[in-house]
């Protein structure tokens, strides 16, 4: 009854479609059809996984490291993929973070002369279009140069290996830096311009405005695209199967404890999932599915993780633009 | 004397005879607004100050003083230049690329382009039209201002008095002392523009210049900041402009009518309200154009 009479003003005030076009009546159909299907899928991946995962996901598994062994029954689980993963994201982020926001910051508060600005915008974009196995390849060339030998491991011969949890974060970080830049580029620039003339009438420096007043102000947006980025990160693959060596278990390199396993190499849980599902090695299936169910566990959480931080934002700091 | 430009666009005051004839000073003392000046010291003059943004003049050749104890008002219809002269005292306009400045400004004698732009505007503090509160705690907004340059000292504790003092000054403490640390930006339209003359005030500056700061208020809000521009008066100088002519005559000891960039008339407010010199006044404030 009440859904009756709300339909009728709506009526009303859209045409109806019978007055459209052929081909835009068409053309709606399939915008639907887009977005149904698109939902089907994302739908039958997570119910998927989510089946395959239940049905083989056992908790020792996350526990127990990997072994290399031909007998499943005694292979292990993925406790050191899900260490890689973890470490990789951790060390990917560390420095995109710092060098998006400094990067962004110096785009709109900055961003002289014109040509360079107009430089480091292409050169993101170009990052930010490069295929992540471009990437890892052009990482391997460079860190398996002399000077970065401190970086991995290093044979008796001199030769650079050129493969740690360190390069391979370096190169993450370049997978994630467009997004960290775009949100605080996107953030400082939708920030009113009241607010740094406030700062200035204090008496403050730019520097001083910069570093109290808009970095903070961007916090949520910068911490938005941070997430984004490790989720870039915790999904790729070909840097760690290029610049990781996407090795079984966490295997460290020199005597520092800490530092060695930086050093060393590992494995990812997207490695650990290519190389026993049957595209790979093929070893174990099972295990692999209970892997990529972990591993969009994680890439779900840090999505929902985005929302919650946007919307925990929207009262406070987005409130600015509403003055 | 010169006949003037003939009336732009008539507006209509919803009572424009009391602009004309002010009050009765020795009228009943509860209507506090036109007062005595308690002029005092002058803390600035402006000598042939110009300003243009690129070719077009905003402020042409502008002479005068401001002194402490006094409010200076500035009038004049939209895009006089009464904005951009504001915002030239503490060099503000030096942000706007294309703004060039002429002539000479002094702050208690000493040429403001000679100090470190950062002291003169501690020293020169401004309130905006719009409240423009920093997203952040009510008690850092204030303390942001006395902090030297972004850094964490002196530690709160060192200045919570210095806070609560500029917040009862600014006649917001007993509505945010309860919970300091409530986001500046929650507060009401009014509240927050109390909170931005508190940190406008809080490192004792020597003028306070006003641009239109009720203009995005409620009237009750209003009557609050104008009878605090009344008691602030007395520390120190305020420049306030103004697009309302009764809120000049409320709020201003002296009033500087300016008009496409030129000073038209400065004087006493009552002056140049009931007794103006320049036609284009007399056009002004009998409402005639707006």
């Amino acid at each position: 009854m009440a859904t009756l009479g709300l339909r009728a003003p709506r009526r009303s005030r859209h045409e109806s479609l019978s007055s459209w076009r052929i081909r835009d009546r068409i053309g709606l159909a399939l915008c639907w059809l887009a977005g149904l299907t698109l939902c089907a899928v994302a739908g039958a991946i997570v119910l998927y996984m989510a089946v395959r995962g239940v049905q083989f996901l056992r908790p020792e598994l996350l526990f127990t490291a990997p072994q290399a062994t031909l007998d499943q029954s005694k292979s292990g689980g993925f406790l050191d993929p899900i260490i890689g993963t973890l470490l990789l994201t951790v060390i990917g982020i560390a420095i995109a973070t710092p060098l998006g926001v400094c990067t962004a910051v110096w785009m709109v508060e900055y961003g002289r002369p014109r040509w360079l600005a107009r430089m480091v915008e292409t050169g993101i974009e170009v990052v930010a279009g490069t295929p992540d196995i471009v990437i890892a390849i052009f990482g391997l060339a460079l860190f398996q140069q002399g000077i970065f030998s401190w970086l991995s491991f290093t044979s008796a011969d001199g030769a650079v290996f050129g493969r740690s949890f360190l390069t391979a974060g370096a190169a993450m970080s370049l997978i994630a830096l467009p997004m960290v830049f775009g949100a605080t580029r996107e953030a400082l620039e939708a920030m009113p311009r009241q607010l740094r003339e406030a700062s200035y009438a204090l008496g403050k420096t730019q520097a001083a405005t910069i570093r109290s007043v808009l970095v903070p102000a961007a916090r949520p947006s910068i911490s938005t695209g941070a997430v984004l980025g490790m989720g870039r990160i915790v999904g790729d693959t070909a840097v760690v199967v290029v610049l990781l060596g996407a090795s079984l278990r966490v295997d460290p390199t020199g005597a520092i404890p800490g530092v060695d396993v930086l050093r060393g190499t590992g494995g990812t849980l997207t490695s650990y999932v290519y190389n026993n599902s049957p595209a790979g090695e093929g070893g174990a299936p099972e295990k692999a599915y209970a892997a990529a169910f972990v591993l969009l566990l994680i890439v779900l959480a840090l999505n929902a993780s985005v929302e919650l931080i946007s919307r925990r934002a929207g009262g406070g700091v987005l409130g600015l633009g509403r003055s | 004397m010169k006949q003037l430009p003939p009336p732009i666009r008539r507006i209509a005051l919803d009572e424009p005879p009391t602009i004309v004839a002010p009050p009765e000073p020795e009228g009943n003392g509860a209507t506090t607004h036109v007062r005595r000046s308690a002029a005092g010291p002058v803390r600035m003059s402006l000598e042939h100050l110009g300003v243009a943004y690129g070719r077009t003049p905003a402020v042409k050749d502008v002479s005068m003083e401001i002194r402490q104890g006094e409010v200076l008002a500035l009038i004049g219809p939209s895009g006089c230049g009464k904005t951009t002269l504001l915002r030239t005292l503490n060099r503000l306009t030096e942000l706007t690329p294309t703004a060039r400045r002429s002539g000479r400004i002094l702050l208690d004698g000493d040429d403001v382009d000679d100090m470190e732009v950062t002291t003169l505007r501690r020293r020169v503090a401004m309130v905006f039209q719009q409240p423009n509160p920093f997203p952040m705690s009510i008690f850092d907004n204030v303390a942001y201002a006395l902090r030297e340059q972004a850094s964490r000292r002196p530690r709160r504790s060192v200045l919570e008095p210095v806070v609560e003092e500029a917040l009862r000054r600014a006649g917001l403490w007993d509505e945010v002392a309860a919970d300091l640390d409530r986001p500046a930006l929650r507060l009401s339209g009014g509240q927050q523009q109390r909170l931005c003359i508190a940190r406008a005030i809080a490192g004792r500056p020597q003028v306070l210049l006003m641009d239109e700061p009720c203009s995005a208020l409620d009237p009750r809000s209003t009557a609050t900041i104008e009878e605090l521009i009344a008691e602030l008066r007395l520390d120190l100088a305020v420049v306030i402009v103004t697009h309302n002519l009764q809120q000049a005559l409320r709020v201003g000891d002296k009033v500087a009518f300016m008009y496409l960039g030129d000073l038209v008339e400065y004087g006493d407010a009552r002056d140049v309200f009931s007794a103006p010199r320049a036609q284009r006044t007399r056009d002004y404030v009998h409402g005639a154009f707006g």
